[in-house]
């Protein structure tokens, strides 16, 4: 190392600016590292001269130590200064490196999803749900007086004859595989406190062969409302609100007469759709009625003192006017493509 | 049931120029859904020509074709191909000008052929859509016509005419017949009706011997309540059936055959009252009415010989049975084309005996569909004389007074309807006025009596049997519309059940996790339930279909697999290949050596015993709800920088445990073995001590059998039992948050013993301060004996009370170690 110079107040000016300018010319914290070993460290000219201080003699030490002090500073905030700016853009450099294309990030997660019959009938039980209704079950494969005989159906009634019904072998068993949600009106009444207030959702069966239109299992949400006082306008109310939750505010409920043998009067209902495909109209939804008084007498109600209302219609027939549907086949065959196209929403 | 409007007009008042939406609408207001429209779909010029004169001319092609001038009204003779021969010089025919639509749609046009411009075309039966005779063209002189030249043929022919068809429901027998469908359209519309049962008048006859013999009524029924009959005579069997009839059958859905057959339907359709007639020449003395011998034969007019059964109820003459009852009639007594004499039946036969007999031989003929659903006992003698009527019209015979009159119908049981109940029901008000109107308009007599009224139905309503359905009729007449919309507060409810709740989470976290859920028929072959339904092969107890829509897909699963499955083939097919689908759904497992199903069942109109409901309840087989699922292809599919991960047994264990943790209801792994698995690949899912599921790859064989990737994934769990072993209160401890000490663990050990066997010796070994472990590593290779492998575990210590010093962490690592090696002799490896 060459002598060093005299500590002069332009030899520790020249240190210093000899310090800040080398920081400046560090493009990297490396070679910012390597400038400060060489200006800052214990070897480079400005600790050096802090080093001869104790050398000066006294009367004009504190002179000289200021002129130091001075020196050291500024080249300690340069540094840091230098530091700071070198950081951000070393920083700024890795996040530059780092960026993706967000369009083909690769995906860890597979996306499921539930079957739109499945969140249609979970989504109108909802409603009832609101109301206070309970949900009922029952068997699918069940027992004829369950499924017919308690239901006014007896075994000579035409309507038997025209349910399609499967049986099972067998036939003399009088086992069958439920051709409608009705048993679970029956089963209903028979284990639960009156006021009865439950809708069934559930799979049914009939026999007709699949094509785009039918299907030999299918589903139907079914209410029975059983208390001192209900009537035909508690139906008609009943249904207004269910079409209005699942069709809009605008949704309106026709009833016409028809006939069913567990409900005396008995209805078809069509709901208004204001916003069908093709334009708002009347689409027939399903069948209702007031509870047929033998029905109530099978499971033991008085049907002078009680009376009450049912009603049911198709989960796929629901799902296929309301989501605009008119192939059957894809709602059942099961491809993945179809129930992806809800998600968990119906 | 078909509707033509020119027969329903004659009966009400019907606009001229009705369209059939308004005929549909003005029933369906009434109850009658409608279903379809039939018309001919003819349109001119259809005109009546006349044949002037015609050359045969021979073809090449070994044909004789008719160059025809024919005249049709014009200046001149039109110039017509016609390849028929069944005509002569003079004969009127029916000529389709150019520009005329035949059904088909068979638009006429003038054309050249055989060396000719054809200027129309001489149409036959069939192409007029009138019945299917084609064997030459229609000779008007054949149904009785002589109309002038020129003449429109579509009116004259009745082509102009439509009907509407609608859908009658069971308990409206009286619809199945223009009678009741005009009268419901009065009731609809306001519109006069006239009641074509009272337009004929029922002569006195007597002396045709008829004796009813009923052994074995059903129900108590009898099997007869009316029996009409006359004779007529001197038909002319050469008559032809006019048009109109020809027409109005035809829309009805009934093919014309003859005169009398003809007859005999239209007034069955007109009238709703089915009626036989029989060749009086035939038949063997008078009739005895009786039920069949089991096992008796008897030839039906289709020339089936039916084996009878002793519900069945039979007609007889001196020689024999002639008829069954209300079904079909016999081959013996078949009008045929040279009857001049018939006796003329009609008779009530009780409803449950013909719609067992129709089932029983498959006969669902128009009057075994009426007689079902009730026809109106006091309809018979007016349907004899319209029979005779329109014989004498139209066929040239004589009423004669030999017949017989039986009537045992028993009138209608009078209903009482208090005051105030119909608003009870409907839940609107109705006047007096308005509920005694709409009942004496639907035919009722309606009488005040103290508190209300005595209604007595008409004899065509036996569907009234109760006030209910007088205030349906009341509502149905006055409106449905009026029934206002009052929503109802049921009591407050406790939302949905634990299980209900709980199930709904199985699905939806099976979606959210990744699964794709699908809804698959239950019906699967006896195989498929064998192979998946046990992890051991046998034959599987389960139930089968008695009337299957598919022979190899009789029986009722007891596994979700073969469904999963199917479906994955399906997507597979369509080129999806990456799957993971997950299926809710119910099983029917009966219990091997259990009986299912009950004998005789209880009447419906009341309640049965606590025993016999029990009983009732008992008689089917378990049913519980399942979840399976099923995986293949890749879990993650290859991406920039990132692999493809293929799916296989992680993701139905990790579905399980996912499942388990979920429904708060722990499960435990162990090694399993199932006959449709891969032995090696396979895991047994208990719950305590009870295995509740299986979780495996599918045996590569089998995979491959089925046309399936080597690696099939599958899952199947016992949904109710994992609900049922859900903690219903979740035990907690209290949240630690003392800091935790870290250490791993490096064990050697036989490949044989199982990690989990090894984590469980450790959590033992380790006491309270064990917080949480997990398997990191598994290591085979250098370093580590063959036969062995090294096995990596994370602890996780904490103390309740106290920061733990890093001494008492390796202490209590050092005990969890002691007792691996103790019991299987894992070696610590530093």
């Amino acid at each position: 190392m060459s002598d060093p110079s005299p500590l002069t107040e332009s030899s520790v000016a020249s240190a210093a600016d000899a310090a800040i300018t080398a920081f400046a010319a560090a493009t990297t914290i490396a070679e910012l590292r390597l400038a400060r070993a060489a200006h800052a460290g214990e070897q480079s000219p400005l600790a050096q001269f802090n080093a001869s201080l104790k050398s000066i003699p006294a009367e004009d030490r504190a002179a000289a130590g200021k002129l130091v002090g001075q020196g050291r500073a500024r080249v300690a905030e340069a540094l840091s200064a230098r530091e700071a700016e070198l950081a951000v853009a070393e920083e700024n450099a890795r996040l530059a490196a780092e960026a993706v294309d967000v369009t083909a990030v690769p995906s860890r997660w597979r996306t499921g999803s539930r079957h739109p019959l499945s969140l249609l009938m979970e989504q109108m039980g909802d409603v009832f749900i609101g109301m206070g209704w309970e949900i009922g079950e029952g068997p699918e494969l069940e027992n004829e007086w369950f499924n017919f005989d308690s239901l006014n159906f007896d075994e000579d009634h035409p309507a038997r004859a025209m349910q399609d019904t499967f049986f099972i072998d067998p036939v003399d068993s009088h086992l069958v595989l439920r051709t409608h949600t009705s048993p679970v009106q029956i089963r209903s009444l028979l284990t639960r406190d009156l006021p009865v207030y439950v809708v069934a959702p559930g799979r049914v069966f009939r026999t007709d062969e699949l094509d785009a239109t039918h299907t030999p299992v299918f589903h139907q949400i079914e209410g029975i409302a059983i208390d001192k006082g209900l009537t035909m306008a508690n139906l008609r109310g009943t249904l207004e609100h269910l079409a209005r939750a699942m069709f809009g505010e605008d949704a309106q409920i026709r009833l016409r007469p028809n006939y069913f043998p567990f409900t005396e009067p008995s209805a078809e209902m069509d709901v208004w759709s204001p916003n069908a495909k093709g334009g708002a109209r009347w689409i027939e939804w399903g069948g209702c009625g007031m509870v047929n008084r033998n029905v109530l007498r099978a499971a033991g109600i008085d049907p002078d003192e009680y009376q009450g209302f049912a009603f049911g219609m198709g989960i796929e027939r629901t799902l296929m006017f309301r989501n605009d549907l008119n192939e059957m086949r894809d709602i059942v065959e099961g491809d993945i493509r179809f129930s992806q196209q809800f998600g968990m929403v119906v | 049931m078909r509707v033509p409007i020119s027969w329903l007009r004659e009966f009400v008042d019907i606009p001229a120029d009705v369209t059939f939406e308004q005929v549909h609408a003005a029933l369906v207001k009434v109850g009658f859904e409608e279903e379809d429209v039939h018309s001919f779909d003819v349109t001119g010029p259809v005109v009546v020509g006349k044949v002037l004169e015609f050359t045969p001319e021979p073809q090449s092609n070994g044909k004789t074709i008719n160059w025809v001038q024919v005249d049709v009204g014009d200046d001149a003779p039109r110039g017509i191909v016609c390849g028929a021969h069944n005509f002569a010089v003079g004969d009127k025919v029916v000529v389709t000008l150019p520009g005329a639509v035949l059904p088909g749609p068979f638009p006429i046009a003038a054309r050249k052929t055989y060396g000719h411009t054809s200027d129309g075309m001489m149409a036959s039966t069939r192409e007029l859509g009138l019945g299917e005779e084609h064997d030459g063209i229609l000779l008007l002189k054949n149904l009785g016509l002589d109309p002038e030249v020129g003449t429109d043929a579509i009116p004259l022919l009745g082509l102009d005419d439509f009907a509407v068809e609608i859908n009658v429901t069971p308990d409206r027998g009286y619809a199945f017949s223009i009678r009741g469908v005009a009268r419901e359209y009065a009731h609809s519309t306001g519109a006069a009706f006239r009641d074509p049962a009272s337009l004929v008048t029922p002569v006195p006859v007597s002396g045709f011997p008829v004796t009813v013999n009923d052994g074995a009524p059903i129900r108590g029924r009898a099997g007869v309540s009316v029996f009409v009959a006359r004779v007529v005579r001197g038909i002319d069997p050469t008559r032809p059936t006019p048009p109109w009839m020809v027409s109005r059958l035809k829309l009805a859905g009934i093919r014309s055959i003859s005169l009398v057959v003809d007859i005999s339907n239209y007034v069955m359709l007109e009238l709703g009252q089915p009626n036989h007639t029989y060749d009086l020449d035939k038949l063997d003395g008078g009739f005895t009415i009786r039920r069949a011998k089991a096992g008796e034969k008897f030839e039906t007019l289709d020339a089936q010989v039916r084996t009878l059964s002793p519900e069945d109820l039979l007609i007889d003459d001196e020689s024999g049975p002639v008829g069954l009852a209300g079904v079909m009639g016999g081959a013996s007594t078949e009008i045929s084309d040279t009857t001049t004499n018939v006796l003329v039946e009609a008779a009530n036969w009780d409803p449950i005996t013909i719609a067992r007999t129709a089932r029983r031989h498959k006969l669902w003929s128009e009057a075994a569909r009426r007689y079902e659903r009730g026809v109106d006992p006091q309809v018979a003698g007016p349907g004899v004389a319209r029979v005779v009527q329109l014989l004498e019209e139209l066929g040239g015979g004589t009423g004669d007074s030999l017949g017989v009159v039986i009537d045992n119908s028993v009138a209608p049981a009078p209903i009482r309807l208090p005051e105030g109940y119909v608003e009870k029901i409907i839940g609107v008000e109705f006047t007096a006025d308005e509920v005694t109107v709409s009942l004496t308009e639907i035919g009722t007599t309606v009488v005040p009596t103290d508190g209300g009224w005595t209604v007595t139905p008409p004899t065509w309503r036996p569907d009234l049997t109760d006030e209910a359905t007088l205030a349906e009729e009341v509502a149905r007449i006055v409106g449905y519309d009026r029934i206002p919309s009052v929503l109802p507060v049921a009591p407050p409810g406790r939302g949905l059940t634990r299980e209900q709740r709980l199930r709904r989470l199985a699905s939806s976290s099976l979606a959210a996790g990744g699964l794709t859920e699908v809804l698959a028929y239950p019906f699967v072959a006896q195989a498929s339930n064998d192979l998946f339904g046990s992890p051991v092969a046998g034959s599987v107890p389960a139930i089968a279909l008695a009337n299957a829509l598919d022979p190899d897909a009789a029986w009722l699963r007891t596994s979700l697999l073969p469904g999963l499955v199917a479906i994955a083939r399906r997507n597979l097919s369509r080129g999806l290949t990456d799957l993971a689908l997950f299926e809710v759904g119910t099983v029917f497992l009966p219990v091997a050596g259990t009986a299912y199903g009950s004998g005789p069942l209880p009447a419906g109109n009341s309640r049965p015993s606590d025993e016999v409901l029990g009983a009732l309840r008992a008689s089917i087989p378990p049913q519980p709800w399942h979840v399976g699922a099923l995986f293949l292809g890749d879990a993650v599919a290859k991406q920039p920088g990132q692999a493809a991960v293929p799916s296989g047994l992680s993701d139905a264990l990790g579905a399980a445990q996912h499942l388990a943790a979920v429904l708060a209801s722990p499960i435990t792994v162990a090694t399993g073995s199932h006959q449709a698995m891969h032995p090696g690949r396979t895991a047994e899912l208990r719950s305590g001590d009870r295995v509740v599921g299986y979780a495996g790859e599918l045996l590569p064989a089998l995979a491959a059998e089925l046309d399936l990737p080597r690696v099939v994934a599958v899952l199947e769990l016992d949904l109710d039992a994992l609900i049922a072993l859900s903690a219903s209160e979740i035990a907690t401890t209290p949240i630690l948050g003392l800091p935790a000490a870290t250490q791993d663990v490096t064990l050697v050990v036989p490949e044989s013993v199982r990690a989990g066997d090894l984590r469980a010796l450790l959590v033992e070994g380790a006491g309270e301060l064990l917080e949480h472990v997990a398997l990191v590593d598994d290591y085979r290779g250098p370093g580590v004996p063959d036969g062995s492998k090294s096995l990596t575990f994370a602890l996780r210590f904490r103390a309740a009370d106290r920061t733990l010093t890093q001494a008492e962490a390796t202490e209590a690592k050092n005990g969890a170690v002691a007792l691996a090696a103790a019991r299987v002799g894992a070696v610590l490896r530093e």
